[in-house]
């Protein structure tokens, strides 16, 4: 039984630290939707979704009003188009429109899915699919797209870091009147996982259910909450309370999520551990490692203190979930955290010391804006040294950088909402093209060998 | 099904008769109150049978925000499963 002081500690944390249910994503499995042609295949898929998902916003909200938590965003998450759209893949497009049509019709903020796996190689319907994304991501608004590049088991395919390098580039020009906003919906990932209920990169892949509920928790300002109270404990205690504390939270998204899932007539797939931030003022991941003891985000000790931070609350966060999945690590996107816009915008914080903190925590080099300038096969290598790091340590890395068109250092880029608000920051300007022609891949590291 | 019914705010007269008049007439039993002064803050727990409600558990909680603004309080009425899942191993 709760005591008095547990019911108050609950309470402030939503009201005052920001607690609250990231997202619940509901995975749909779109084969059964495969038909002759593109255009059928759109209607089916726009039907399926609409029924399999129809009371995804009202239950979020009748469980919200129950347990006294914030279900911030519904969402969608589909079986990568690619492989629907294999015998047609020139008018993948249409199915994508459905897609954003159904999210429009639910209400949903994201609907994840746009996706193609070409972590060994590229199918010929692969690249003519991966060509189509930046017109599509262009001409929908909730529509989001990931690619898989690499893995741990079979290395890097060099090929698609190439096209996703000119995807990247594309995307943010075609959509240069809203700073370069396709591509922040787009994401290159090594690693990928199936259960990811986070945008941008969520889908649902082949290995899951029908219809499965993901829930991803967050509350970031829970645990600077906690650390507050420990001033001067030592670094072990510190681990301590964000392990207890990340029990809490993730309680909370186990509940809620089973219960989504009974109520949504889908299966439970996982709790996502993630520490998700918000643009919003103390709900900073950020502002966790400051807490720590780093003046600002992006000095020396930060990688340690993420280190700390992010094993701490997968350590709580497993104990308190039967099913646990997806990305489950601190998030660091530059652009939706107010504590890494401010690093950013005095300099503190650059993309080595990103790129670094990526080695430790989920998920990579995310929300970051760039000179408009950066050519397609620098943004290619930065790719490539993210599914690098995803490779070698057995763990999801991903790339999400608007090279923000007309835009340079100095320069702001805007989004609004979740997306936020980031400071163009500086990349390498040395030459990273020979690199990226030679093609080919990267091959898995000799300790993937494992059978 | 019980449901807990949290409310704090500055204290003034009358707190308790407006909340549990305003519940029981929404069909809420409840079965255990206590309360806390914190300097001049008060803060009232209430442990409620929910099985006979009139309404929908979610519409509830948002009625009792509105009552809850209306007197100066806040309040809230939420499952006691998050608490049960939160605060237990």
């Amino acid at each position: 039984m709760f005591t008095n002081k547990d019911v108050l500690e609950t309470i402030a944390m939503v009201q005052e630290e920001h607690l609250d249910i990231r997202t619940i994503t509901m995975g749909i499995s779109l084969l059964s939707c495969i038909r002759d042609s593109a255009e059928e295949t759109a209607q089916k898929v726009y039907d399926l979704v609409c029924k399999k998902a129809e009371n995804i916003v009202k239950t979020a909200q009748n469980l919200s009003g129950e347990y006294g938590i914030p279900i911030v965003n519904k969402r969608v998450s589909v079986t990568p188009v690619s492989l629907i759209t294999a015998a047609f893949p020139e008018k993948a497009p249409l199915v994508g429109k459905a897609l954003d049509n159904a999210a429009k019709t639910l209400g949903i903020d994201f609907l994840g899915g746009y996706s193609a796996l070409v972590h060994k190689m590229t199918a010929d319907y692969e690249r003519k699919f991966i060509q189509t994304i930046p017109e599509v991501l262009a001409q929908t608004d909730r529509l989001c797209s990931s690619v898989n590049v690499g893995s741990s088991k079979t290395g890097i395919n060099m090929e698609a870091v190439k096209m996703l390098g000119e995807t990247f580039k594309q995307a943010a020009f075609l959509t240069k009147d809203k700073d370069g906003i396709g591509a922040a919906k787009l994401v290159a990932f090594c690693n990928a996982v199936e259960d990811n209920p986070f945008m941008a990169g969520a889908f649902h892949g082949v290995g899951e259910a029908d219809t499965v509920v993901n829930v991803g928790v967050s509350g970031p300002g829970v645990v600077k909450h906690a650390l507050e109270q420990i001033p001067n404990a030592d670094l072990t205690e510190v681990a301590e309370t964000i392990k207890r504390t990340a029990f809490k939270i993730t309680r909370a998204g186990q509940l809620v999520a089973k219960e989504a899932a009974k109520r949504l007539n889908a299966q439970f797939g996982i709790v996502d551990l993630s520490l998700a931030p918000t643009p919003a003022m103390g709900d900073s991941v950020a502002q966790i490692l400051e807490e720590m003891g780093i003046e600002t985000v992006g000095g020396h000790g930060t990688t340690a203190a993420l280190a700390l931070l992010n094993d701490a609350v997968k350590k709580g966060g497993v104990m308190a979930s039967s099913r646990v999945g997806g990305l489950s690590g601190a998030f660091i996107p530059v652009s939706e955290d107010i504590g890494m816009i401010k690093a950013a915008e005095k300099g503190a914080i650059t993309l080595d010391k990103l790129e670094a903190m990526t080695c430790v925590c989920s998920v990579g080099l995310d929300m970051i804006a760039i000179p408009g300038d950066t050519p397609a096969t620098t943004i290619a290598a930065m790719i490539a040294d993210e599914a690098a790091i995803g490779m070698i340590n057995n763990k999801t890395t991903a790339v999400r950088i608007i090279p923000a068109p007309g835009k340079t250092v100095g320069d702001e880029v805007s989004f609004g909402g979740l997306l936020g608000r980031a400071p163009v920051m500086p990349v390498h300007t040395c030459d990273s093209s020979k690199l990226i022609m030679r093609g080919g891949n990267i091959p898995a590291p000799i300790h993937s060998f494992k059978n | 099904m019980k449901a807990v019914v949290t409310v704090t705010g500055k204290d003034r007269k009358g707190i308790i008769a407006k909340v549990s008049a305003f519940l029981a007439e929404r069909g809420a039993n409840i079965e255990d109150i206590s309360q806390t002064i914190m300097g001049e803050y008060f803060a009232m727990i209430m442990i409620a049978d929910i099985t006979d409600i009139k309404q929908e558990l979610s519409a509830l909680a948002s009625d009792c925000a509105e009552l809850g603004k209306q007197i100066g309080m806040a309040i809230y009425i939420q499952h006691e499963d998050i608490f049960n899942a939160m605060h237990n191993v």
